[in-house]
This record gives C-alpha cells, structure tokens and sequence, in this order.
C-alpha cells in the first residue's frame, strides 16, 4: 500500500503520481489522506489501481476516470466521477449535485444519498445510488442505468433518451417526456446484477422503471434534417 | 461566482474563537471570491446601547471630530471605536435613527455599514485574506457571524458592492448567484421608497426583504416570499440578531454545505471551509434542500417569527 499525504504534498504532485502508474504497474493499492475537500482529486487515471481516499472530497473527485477503482470513505463534493468512462468508483457517504454526469462507462455507486442532477446527461454509466436522489436526476440521459433504492426528488427523467431508470421508492415528480415502462425479465436481470455489484441488499422486483416516452421533438423523424 | 461562511456557536466556551475560526473559514474561500470580502459579526453588548458601524476612503480626515459632531446633533453620548476604513459608533438604542439621520448631515460621505444592538459589519475591496487582517476579525469574539468572498459579475468592484448587506437592524444578508430580474424589483422598490444605492443584485435582494418586513412580514417569511419574487440563482444566508438563517433558490446550483455538532451549526460554500472547525470528523454533514427556509437561533421566539 503507497500512501499519498496531502497534507505533505501538493494536488498536482499527488495526482501526477496516479497518473504516472501504467498499465502494468506493481503498485496496485495507493491510499489518500488528508484530503480535507480538495478538488480534482484522482482526476483523469488510467491504470487498473485502487485509490482509497480516506475522507471527504471536493469538486470533481474520480472525474474522467477510466480503469481505475477509487474508494471515498467520506461524502464527494459536486461533479464526483464527472465523465467517467470506465473502472468503480464507490462513496461510503452523501454525494453532492451532478455526480456522474455525462459518464460514458463504469459504475458509480454513491452508499448515501445523491443531491440534484445526478446522472444527468449520462451517457452509459451505471449508477447505484443506495438512498435517494434529488431534483432534475438524468436530465437528458442517453444511455446507461440509474438505480435507485431510496426516492428520487422533482422531474426525474427529464428530456430522457435512451438510459434506464429503476427507482425503489417515491418519485416527487416526472420530468417532461420520463414515463412509467414495463419491468421485463430483461431488465430484472440487469438491476440484480447492479445491486450486487453494489453491495445493495435490495430485490430487484422492489422497483419501478421509468424510461423515455420517445414524445419530445428529437424523436419526430419529420424534425430530422 | 462567490464563496460564504457561517458560524453560529452553541458553546458559549467557543465564543471567544469566532472571529479566529470565521476568518479560517474566509480565507479558505478565496478561490471563490478573490476580489472583496466582509464579515458580519454578532457580540453582545451592554443593554441600551447600539452600534452604527460607517466606513470611509478617507478615515483620518472623516473620523476626526466626528464623535463631538455626532455628540452636538443627537444630544447623547456617543463612543467611537476605528478599525482601519471603518469606525463603531456607540450610541444609545433611542437615539440610533437620530444618528443615522445626523450622519447623513454632518458628512454626506460617510457609508453606513451597519446598525444594530449587536452586529458589526467589516468590508472591502482585497483579497479575503488581507481584509481579515485590517479589521482585526480574528481577534473578534461573538456568538454568530457570517462572512462572503466576493468574485463579482453583475455589478462593480466596490466597498459598496462588497457583501454583507445590512437588511434592517441587526439584520444582514450575503448572497452567492446572480439575480436576474434585479433591474425592474430596483425601480419597483425605488417606487415604494425603498433606498438602494448601487447597480448591485444583491443590494436589491437586501432592499427587498428590508421591504417585505416593513411591510409586516417577518423574516422567514419574507425568505418564503423571495422564493416567488427573486428570479435568478441564490444561496442566501441572513444574520439576525439571535441566529441565522439559509435559503437556496428552487433550481439549488450554487452549492451549500452545513454541518452540526453539539457546539456549533456551520455553512460553507464548500466542505473545505469546513474542514478546520473542531469535531468536524463527528459533524453531521448535509446538504440544505432547494426552496427550504432554515434557521438556527439562540432565542426562544427566533427574529424570524417576529414581525418588524
């Protein structure tokens, strides 16, 4: 296990340190203390190594992570796995809004709660979030799943393309375009393999899927070009 | 974008702290707001008497003789106190309007920062950290207080511009966002007799709540109302005399984090500014909700619950 103190060594140097592990490195475990709610923490790896950070991060933690797997053990400020793309990231704690966002692979699994916008535009990540989630959550979500075992707050959905939503509680409100589907054999299959992934002790016939009503002007083939 | 703080002391043992624990928390949210701060601070001070704290570019020339004037024009004894650009005037609680008017005749160029029984308000323009130092905040002790790093964007680089604003007496509001109907609420206001002096939002925003509780609503409810009326992006946190209070706009992206202990209920912008405080590894940590008026007060009918 290497240890990277920040209160020793700068953002950048802790950084390019992760960065500089390459795809066959020996040093597979690296722990991060003193993080205090720095921003860009483990930002941009790419390496198959496991970062645990011990406590609470800033902005943009995880963010364009690929490979990688990257342990929070404390809440993530916003923006946390923004455009991850693949590799694990897990947070023992709260995530605040838009963690992510846009994120094209991998999976994000958030133990407490998630704030606003979470998952919005994702665009093929997977999502666990253990309790519940805030307003506008995958706005305009493309691809991916977004698991929820708690509630889910104002206009889930929002402008939906194709991404899959499962929630386990209330919904406060739809977005324009979100709707209620069907749960399929298919789709029981995909959120058990989620929530074990997770760790989340939740059956897979406890939730709802919502996905896009395909009504919005976008899906009109006579609006198309 | 803007960075605010705020610190309410349960443990009356950390009152002496306040300042030295507030100006931790400015300096750490610099990078949010690099080009003016302030801080409104709440002491308790003896019955009776009350505080009007003014500022001027020119103190030794503005300052000098000015107790004795203020003394002649209100017919009370008056104590004066200089800190750098800004000067505390004791007055008594009964002649505080008095003085308020006289100021405005014996040197039309002074700017009142602040009234009130119990709150200083210290502002310019600078870096976070050289504005703490000029004012002394660390050395200052209270019961609550909060403070703002000001990184501009609607209106000029200005002492005036600076955050807090003083809402009424020992009332006072720091806002991170922008207000974007703030030019049609400035003339609706300046219609009901409402003075605001600059082009700044967030001196609408004070003028505002200013007239909402003139009109007799209390201060949470006036939060309530500038949920409807404000459109824009806020987080607002408002000091009053025994507390403070926080309210985030419906959409919530300007970030708010709160933590609380048994000895303290804190606000930053970010987790950062609160990383310093004592116990905050055991602190419960959260987010305020969008559209949710919170408050924490030292009294038993909280000033939010008083109508004005």
């Amino acid at each position: 296990m290497q240890t990277l103190d920040m209160a020793d060594i700068a953002l950048r140097e802790m950084n390019a340190t992760l960065h500089a592990q390459a795809e066959t490195t020996n040093q597979t475990a690296w722990e991060i203390v003193n993080p205090k709610g720095a921003h860009a923490i483990a930002c941009g790896l790419d390496a198959p190594i496991e970062v645990t950070v011990k406590g609470s991060t800033g902005y943009y933690c995880a963010g364009m992570n690929k490979q990688a797997t990257i342990n929070i053990k404390g809440s993530a400020g916003p923006g946390v796995a923004e455009n991850m793309m693949s590799g694990t990231v897990v947070i023992d704690g709260d995530a605040s809004q838009y963690a992510g966002a846009t994120g094209h692979g991998g999976l994000l699994v958030i133990k407490g709660n998630a704030s606003s916008r979470c998952g919005i535009s994702m665009k093929g990540i997977d999502i666990v979030v253990h309790g519940n989630i805030g307003h506008m959550s995958a706005f305009m979500a493309q691809s991916g799943n977004l698991v929820v075992c708690g509630d889910a707050g104002d206009a889930l959905g929002d402008s939906l393309y194709e991404a899959r939503l499962f929630v386990r509680g209330s919904v406060k409100s739809l977005g324009a375009d979100c709707i209620e589907k069907e749960m399929r054999p298919e789709h029981l299959a995909i959120l058990a393999n989620l929530l074990e992934q997770a760790g989340a002790d939740a059956k897979p016939e406890e939730f709802k899927r919502y996905g896009s009503a395909r009504e919005l002007y976008t899906f009109k083939i006579d609006n198309a070009y | 974008m803007c960075g605010i703080v705020g610190l309410f002391l349960k443990d009356k043992a950390l009152e002496p702290q306040l300042g030295s624990l507030l100006t931790k928390m400015l300096i750490t949210m610099t990078d949010r707001g690099p080009d003016s701060a302030g801080i409104a601070i709440y002491s308790d001070n003896s019955i009776g008497n009350a505080k009007l704290v003014v500022q001027s570019d020119t103190p030794e020339l503005d300052f000098a003789g000015l107790t004795d004037a203020l003394i002649e024009a209100i017919g009370a004894p008056v104590t004066m106190k200089i800190a750098s650009t800004h000067a505390v005037l004791n007055v008594p609680q009964s002649a505080l309007e008095t003085a308020r008017a006289a100021l405005k005749t014996i040197n039309p160029a002074l700017r009142i920062m602040s009234r009130g029984g119990s709150l200083e308000i210290y502002k310019e323009v600078g870096l976070p950290k050289d504005v703490a130092a000029r004012f002394e905040i660390g050395q200052m002790s209270g019961s609550h207080g909060i403070g703002h790093t000001r990184m501009a964007t609607e209106s000029a680089v200005t002492t005036m511009g600076a955050h807090p604003f003083n809402t009424g007496d020992d009332q006072c509001l720091v806002h991170n966002g922008s207000l974007s109907n703030h030019a049609s609420l400035r003339r609706k206001l300046r219609r009901e007799g409402i003075h605001i002096e600059t082009e700044n939002d967030t001196e609408v925003g004070a003028a505002y709540l200013t007239w909402q509780m003139q009109n007799g609503a209390t201060l949470g409810e006036a939060l309530e109302s500038s949920l409807d009326d404000l459109d824009g992006f806020f987080t607002f946190v408002v000091g009053t005399k025994d507390g403070f209070g926080v309210v985030r706009d419906p959409i919530a992206c300007k970030p708010a984090v709160m933590a609380e202990t048994d000895q303290y209920v804190a606000f930053g912008s970010e987790y950062r500014a609160l990383v310093d405080l004592p116990g905050i590894e055991d602190a419960r940590v959260w987010e305020p909700e969008p559209a949710t008026v919170y408050f924490w007060s030292h009294a038993d009918q909280p000033t939010q619950e008083k109508a004005a």
